[in-house]
Formats: C-alpha cells, structure tokens, sequence
C-alpha cells in the first residue's frame, strides 16, 4: 500500500507566478536560491537571527523572502528592503551553509532590485549621487574630504560636536581619527628587498589610504621584505564594493572597469588587497561582469589574480621576522576574510610568526563586530548590540592589542575599544609584522 | 470571536512586537526542513510559560488550531501548521534556568539550542549526548517532540533517555509537570509518552536535561571501503562482535559526491562507501579497540582505515556527515529523506531495494545512514519546481519504506511522522492498532487542535478524530493584493 498524501507546495498549489523582480535590473539567481533546502544550518550564525529571533531576519528566512518574490507570492516593498538592509551581509552564513550557497550575491542583487524602483526624496538621491558617483571613485576627493576632516578635528571644534542636531550628534563619536599620514597612489615603484621574486600591484583602497595609511605603508613594506616589486598604479579607484553593498550596481560595474584597465597591463604576479571587504568583491569582478561580453574574460582574469596580503604571503612562505615584538593580542576575523574568501588559518600564521607575541583567542572571533561596511551607521542601535557583545569577548582575553585586516572592522574595534572603556590598540596584521621587520633592522 | 478579535487579544497579551499575522511575515512560518508548506495564521513568540498558557486558552476559546515551533530544522513537516491557526515559536524562551552540575542535570527553556547546552558545560568537563546532525540550530523543544537521536545516540540513547523531567501547557491550558529531577517518577512514564509525542499532546515549557561527563579519550576513524556491501558487512561483524563504537555512520559514494562538492571534509570521492567510527572512554582501552575494529574492516576489504590525527581534522570529518543532508543542494535542487530503520543484517538487501526504487523512478538516491543501529537516510534527489516529481516522489519514498517495514523494520528512526510519513503509518499498524494511539492522542488532546494532521493518518477517515474545529477564512490575505496566485493556501 504505498502513500497517497499529496504533498502540500506551493507548485502544486497553484500558488507560483510570474517573477516581481524588475527585469533589465541584475536579478537575484533563482537557481541559485532553489538550493536553499531550508534545512537551518545558517540560523545560529547570523548575528541578526541571534539578536531578533525572525526568520524574516535569517539568512535562510531572506532567501525564501527572495524566492518569494522570484515566484509572485511577495513584493518588493518596504518590508522586503528593511530585511534586506537589516542584513550585515557578513556572510557567515555562507561559512555555515552545509551547499555553500553565494548568499552574498543574493542580497547584493536583492538590494539592487530595491533601489532600482525606489523613489526617494530629492535630499537621499542627491546624497546617494554625491557619494557613489562623485565621492568614491575619485580617490583625490576622498583625500580632499578627509583632509577637511582632519582640519575640524585638530581645530578643537569637535567639542562642540555634542550640539549638533540629533543624529549627527550620535554619528559623530564613530568618525576615525584621521593623523594625515596619507598613502596616495602615484605610480610608485618600491624595489623588493634582496632577490626579486614577484612583481605585485597594490590595490590601494578608498578608506585605508586616508584612515590607515601607514597599514598600507605596512604592506609594501613586508611584500618588499619578502622579494616583491610593489607597484601602485594612481589609475586605479575605489573596488565598487560600498556601491554593491549598497544596491547601486551599476555604479559598481562602471568603477570595475576602471579598475581591470588599471592593472591588467602592469603584467603582475598578483594584485594585493589589504582590506577584506574590497578583497571579496575584486574576486567578484568576474560575476559582476558576466553580462559585459567587453570585459567577462578580462573580469576573471583579473579576479584570479586578486590576493589578500595574509592569503598572499602564506602562499609564497613568508620569512618570519627575528626581532622580538612581546605583547599580547587577540585577533578579529573580518567577516569578508573569512566568511567571504575562507582565509582564517593565515593571519595568525603571521601574527604567531613574531618571536614574542602572545595570540589571544577571543570567543566568536569570527562573528561579526556589527561594522559591516556602513552598516554601524544605517543601523546604529543593532550593531551597537553587537559590538557591545564583541568587547565583552576582547576584555577577557586581557589583550592590549586588537588585530583585524579591514579598515570597517578597524574603525568598529576603535568605536567598541572607547565604548566598552578598554585600553587597546587597534593594529592591522601587516602592521605588526612590519614593525618586527624594522625593529629587526634597526636593532 | 473574529480573526481581528483574536489578533487584537493575541497583542494584549504578548505585546504588538509579539505577535506576526501580516501575509509576508508569517509566509516565513509556511516551511521546516521538510517539503510540505501551510501558512499560520498567526505567529507568537511567548517569554513566559503564562504567555505560552494564555495563548493556549486564547486558541481554545476562539476554537482555532495552535502548534509549536523551534528553530523550523525538523525532516517530517512536524513544525508545518497544516491547518493554519497559530504558531507559537520559542525563539525567545530561549535561557538556560538553572546548571545543576553536582546533580548531573539543568533546567533549561524550550528554545534553547540543542549545542549550547553543551556549551554552557563544556569547560567543566560535561555535555549534553543527544547530537541530531542540526544541533547547531535545532532546540531542546523540538528534540524532545521527535525524541530526537544523532550518531552518539548509537552507544548514549536518544533524547528520552537525556530528559528526566518536562513542564508541559496542554492542550486545554492545564500546566503540569511530568516525570521530575529524579531518575525514576513512580506511576506511569507520562514523561516518556510525551517524548516524541510530536506535540500533538501539549506543548514543553520547560525541561530538565541529563548532563553527561565528556569521555576521557574520543578517536574517530574513516575506513574507506570499494563497494557498500563491504562497509555494510564490516558494520555488522563490528556490531556482533560486541564492540559497540560511540557513533558508527557510513555515506554511499553519492552522498560522497554532494558533500565534497560543496566543501571538502576530507573524504575520497571515487570510495563506494565511507564509515566514519568514533571510539571514546578510558584511553588504556583505547588501542584494543581501535585494533579491532581496523581488523574488522580489513576483513572486509577496507581499503583504508584512517585515524584522525587531530581535533581539527576530526572536526572537519564529523562536519561533512552533520552537512550532508544540506550538502545535498550541491548536486540538486531538492531532496526528500526517508527515516527507516532495519535490522543491521539485512542491510545489503535493503540497499538493492533502494537502488530498484531508484532506477524505476529516475530519481538519484544518495545513502547517509547510522549505520551502527540500522538507521537509513536514503536522500531522493529531485526537482520541487516539477509537479510531476514532486509526486513521483513521495511513491518512491513510500516503497523504500515498504522495503524496510518487509525487512522487519520501521518507518521512522528520528525525524518523526510529522504529515510526511502520516499516511504512511498504515504500513506499520493495523487499524486496531492506529485506534488505539489515536485513543491515548484523545485523551490528552480531545479537541485536536493541538498540531492537528500530525502522526496519525487522516486519509481513511476512521483512525482521525476529524476536523471538529474550524478553519478561519483567510481574510487577512484581502490587506494585499496578492489575488492572482490562485489557489487559497488555507483551503487545501
């Protein structure tokens, strides 16, 4: 006697229809969400799900949100656009999915089919017009704008900051310290220490040459330490990656190019990334130009030559530094590090590599911190929540030193480090094991 | 009482922030793990067993269904409110009460996840035995309604055997407490009735757990083997010999394929079949066993037997079995997994069943079983885009179960009936037999509607109590304009 139940689903219901995602506009993969078996694994490791308990703000609650939409059950409408920017996109959930799902393009598209029928007010549009399109491409003006920063912060007008209107009053406290030592790219040329080996690009970044400058000093200086030639080309531009976050691809695409036409000429061995969260959507590159018959093949090859300097210099076997650094410090994972590109081992290769210095573990190093891009400023209270948990984490590891590898991450640890009243430096790897190099040549 | 009027008592009683009913958001309340979807009508989230009461009488005085739902991980549509009504989720419930480690016991909330209990114990040297391969996510609510098990359960026991003691609302809204936090209740065993009741008898409130002292010393060993009857050979001289390993798992070279496919753990893809043993206790008496049970699978053309060397590498093997059912979406867009269970010995034969069944039905059938207590996951691959396999599907599930109920086995091991295998309890029972479960179902939930359409079959209309309450019209739907998609989800 064998079953005769009719399963109840929505096919069989009668209940699929016709797309309401735009066409003419990237589309979440469909394909690529039907793999979504809904069997839960992700939920214990989005910070959202932990923090609210809706399925609506789960990874797998999302992508059924998505495919909902994808078969005519659900519209894009507000509701949809709040679960879909509630996301940290920190794509733990990739790390946890036992299919491997590419969760991150899903809510990157997703956020794309939001903006590209949304009508906002004049003031949003126009802010979202200077930011993407005349701010973030051009590296000078970012260079230009923190400049201006930095002269209201050394004017000692930041302590009338508390009588800016609401908000502002609120966002400002998160503003980084900025100490002018810039690192622009000029096509500059930095010769590998001993026998060259490798001729590698820097990718320089929008945030880190302004807010972490001497990191990305750090960089050249330990790729030249290990026989790299380090060029960096001043065509280049910001990756795209806070466009895409934000649902403008289009944009995102247009700075791609720019990008790919910067380096693919500068024959390298490998373009070294120092922040994680470019590093994902440069590996992207070739996904985001899949429908540009121009530029797909010069999208992957670009792509595959792309490295995280941690990835990058457990690759070729980095030298390990002689000069003793003894202090203590617990390390961050930076979602896009190892959630977005699987690099978790390596960073504390390095850091572990230098004679002295004590790693700390810290509980859930690798849950998100709540910076997420610009996330800490769209969603203060939910990510305050969590990095408020994050620094409970480092104040038990007695650490007097946070380490991470992405500027956002870097920037949330120094917010967390003056919230939660810890006394701590903020470090990027590379930071710490240039400064072993130069002790050990100095000594 | 009208829809709005239950809503609007619903809100008094939880807060607006405690209750979901707008279409889009309960729409995320249609699924668990399983295939079969239904919309509630409503979505709770209770802080308290009084909210969990109050809800509960709410239900019975506007006469409409009410079920409970953890972390929505289970593999039997358990957690599907098939007849809408109200979901009550125990996603904030969700606090450890009290760790008694003296006593070898914690109180703990329903919503609880199932690994941080062992968590919570681990730096003290104890955890929490029952290991469903989503204890990651899944919660102790949920386990104790499918009397959940997981590879450790091979030498430890299941859920029930880990639970001395449950504060359970029934069905009316009477709370009471079954069994205790003694090992033995005098009278008779409500606590172990109510374990794996499926929540057709009440819903958990709070529960007692049992906690266990981590092994001194745990070995986990992959053996490779050519073929699937060797493996399943090299299972049952394992198991007749009396060494009984801590978890026993084997995984055919499909179930290979998705797994490696999607993240490597470690596991050859051209093998016919895996097993991965763990093997724990005292470490003197570690190297005996170990040596036996490599013998064991040598005997049996083995034509590896590798040890872990260490945690990280044991890890990584376990995550490719506790993934394997969600690494399925690697190699298919869908999968259906049955829960049979066999007598070990006849394994080989059951297996050629399964491959019979597959090759009639066109389906790809990748075998994860636990192995060490004749536990089958036979996993159909299929398309649910496709209504036509879709309903192939279900036939082909029902056959592999046929097999296993002709081979002197059972329907279910773990996942529970649930509504997929409801119909197919009548493989299993007589009709003197399903009268008789419905009888003691009745006496704890007279009205039904307490998880409705659940364990029992409802097809020969006999065994069901019957749809005594009503089902609400689904007026909230007019709020969108969502006409266009056909058929009322609710008017199945």
């Amino acid at each position: 006697m064998i079953s005769e139940r009719e399963i109840m689903m929505p096919v069989l219901k009668g209940e699929i229809g016709q797309s309401n995602f735009l066409a003419g506009v990237d589309r979440p993969d469909y394909d690529e969400m039907t793999r979504c078996t809904h069997c839960g694994m992700c939920l214990q490791f989005c910070p959202t799900y932990r923090v609210l308990g809706l399925e609506a703000d789960s990874p797998r609650g999302r992508i059924y949100q998505m495919r909902a939409v994808a078969e005519g059950r659900a519209l894009v409408d507000e509701d949809f656009a709040e679960h879909m920017y509630v996301c940290l996109a920190c794509r733990a959930c990739e790390t946890a999915c036992p299919a491997h799902l590419h969760y991150g393009s899903l809510v990157e598209a997703a956020r794309g089919q939001i903006e590209a029928r949304r009508s906002q007010p004049w003031g949003e549009r126009l802010l979202r017009f200077l930011i993407f399109a005349q701010l973030f491409p051009y590296p000078a003006r970012i260079r230009l704008l923190a400049g201006l920063m930095r002269l209201y912060q050394i004017s000692g007008l930041r302590a009338f900051a508390r009588f800016l209107p609401g908000r502002l009053a609120r966002l400002e406290p998160m503003m980084p310290t900025l100490k002018g030592d810039f690192f622009p790219a000029r096509d500059q040329v930095y010769p590998a220490r001993g026998v060259k080996q490798y001729r590698v690009a820097l990718f320089n970044g929008c945030i880190m040459p302004v807010a972490f400058g001497p990191s990305n000093a750090a960089t050249v200086k330990v790729l030249t330490e290990n026989g790299c030639e380090v060029v960096v080309p001043s065509a280049q531009t910001c990756c795209g990656a806070i466009d895409l976050h934000a649902g403008e691809r289009d944009l995102g695409r247009e700075v791609a190019r720019r990008n790919i036409q910067a380096f693919e000429r500068l024959n390298v061995d490998a373009v070294i990334i120092n922040a994680a969260g470019c590093g994902v959507a440069l590996k992207e590159y070739g996904d985001l130009l899949h429908e540009d018959p121009a530029f797909v093949a010069r999208a992957q090859a670009f792509a595959a030559k792309v490295k995280d300097v941690n990835e990058f210099l457990a690759n070729i076997g980095f030298r390990a530094p002689t000069a003793a650094l003894p202090m203590r410090v617990t390390y961050q994972d930076p979602c896009h590090l190892v959630h977005g590109q699987n690099i978790r081992l390596q960073p504390r290769q390095l850091l572990q590599s230098i004679p002295g210095l004590e790693l700390v573990e810290m509980a859930g190093a690798d849950r998100c911190c709540g910076s997420a891009g610009i996330y800490n400023i769209t969603q203060t209270d939910l990510s305050m929540e969590i990095l408020d948990e994050k620094m409970e984490h480092v104040r038990r590891t007695g650490a007097t030193a946070i380490v991470s590898a992405n500027p956002g991450c870097m920037l949330q640890m120094q917010i967390g480090c003056r919230r939660a009243g810890i006394d701590a430096q903020v470090y990027h790897v590379v930071d710490l094991l240039a400064k072993a190099y130069n002790l050990e040549q100095s000594n | 009482m009208d829809i709005s009027q239950i809503l609007l008592e619903l809100q008094a009683l939880l807060s607006p922030r405690g209750v979901l009913h707008r279409p889009e958001d309960v729409l995320l309340y249609e699924y668990d793990g399983a295939l079969d979807r239904a919309k509630p009508d409503f979505v709770v989230f209770p802080r308290t067993t009084a909210d969990v009461q109050a809800v509960v009488r709410l239900a019975n005085r506007a006469n409409i269904p009410f079920m409970p739902r953890g972390a929505g991980t289970g593999l039997s549509g358990g957690a599907v409110p098939i007849e809408g009504g109200i979901v009550i989720v125990f996603t904030r419930m969700n606090r450890i009460l009290q760790l008694d480690i003296p006593n070898l016991q914690a109180i703990v909330q329903p919503g609880v996840i199932n690994l941080d209990i062992t968590q919570a114990v681990a730096s003290q040297g104890y955890y929490f035995v029952p290991d469903p391969s989503s204890q990651r996510a899944c919660t102790i609510g949920g386990n104790v309604a499918e009397n959940s098990g997981g590879p450790h359960c091979l030498a430890y026991g299941v859920t029930a055997n880990h639970v001395l003691g449950l504060e359970v609302v029934l069905p009316d809204g009477e709370v009471v407490w079954l069994g205790g936090r003694t090992q033995d209740v005098p009278g008779y065993d409500l606590r172990g009735l109510f374990i794996g009741s499926e929540g057709t008898m009440g819903i958990v409130t709070q529960v007692v757990v049992r906690l266990t002292h981590v092994p001194e010393t745990v070995k986990t060993v992959l053996a490779v083997f050519e073929t699937i009857e060797d493996a399943s050979n090299a299972v049952s001289d394992i198991i007749a010999s009396g060494y009984i390993p801590a978890a026993l798992e084997m995984m055919d070279n499909l179930a290979i394929q998705a797994v490696e496919a999607s993240r490597s753990s470690g596991y050859p893809t051209d093998a016919g079949a895996v097993l991965l043993i763990d093997i724990e206790g005292f470490a003197e008496g570690i190297p005996e066993q170990l040596s036996h049970i490599t013998a064991m699978c040598q005997q049996n053309h083995a034509r590896t037997v590798h040890e872990a060397k260490t945690a990280q590498e044991r890890e990584k093997l376990w995550s490719g079995r506790k993934g394997a059912f969600g690494a399925m979406g690697a190699i298919s867009p869908s999968y259906y997994v049955q829960d049979g269970v066999i007598p070990r010995t006849r394994l080989p034969e059951v297996l050629r069943k399964i491959a019979a069944v597959s090759q009639k039905y066109g389906f790809r059938i990748a075998n994860v079983f636990h192995a060490g207590d004749g536990n089958l996951h036979p996993l159909i691959l299929f398309d649910e885009r496709d209504p036509a396999q879709i309903r192939a599907v279900v036939k082909a599930g029902s056959e592999i179960l046929q097999a296993c109920v002709d081979a002197g086995g059972s329907i279910s091991g773990e996942h529970g009936i649930g509504v997929e295998k409801r119909e197919d309890m009548a493989l299993l029972f007589g009709p003197e037999d399903l009268i008789a479960q419905r009888q003691v179902k009745e006496a704890f939930n007279p009205t039904g509607l307490c998880n409705p359409a659940k364990v029992l079959p409802i097809a020969k209309a006999c065994y069901e109590v019957g749809a005594r309450h009503r089902r609400l019209p689904n007026i909230l739907k007019e709020e969108h304009d969502l006409s266009h998609l056909g058929d009322d989800p609710h008017g199945s």
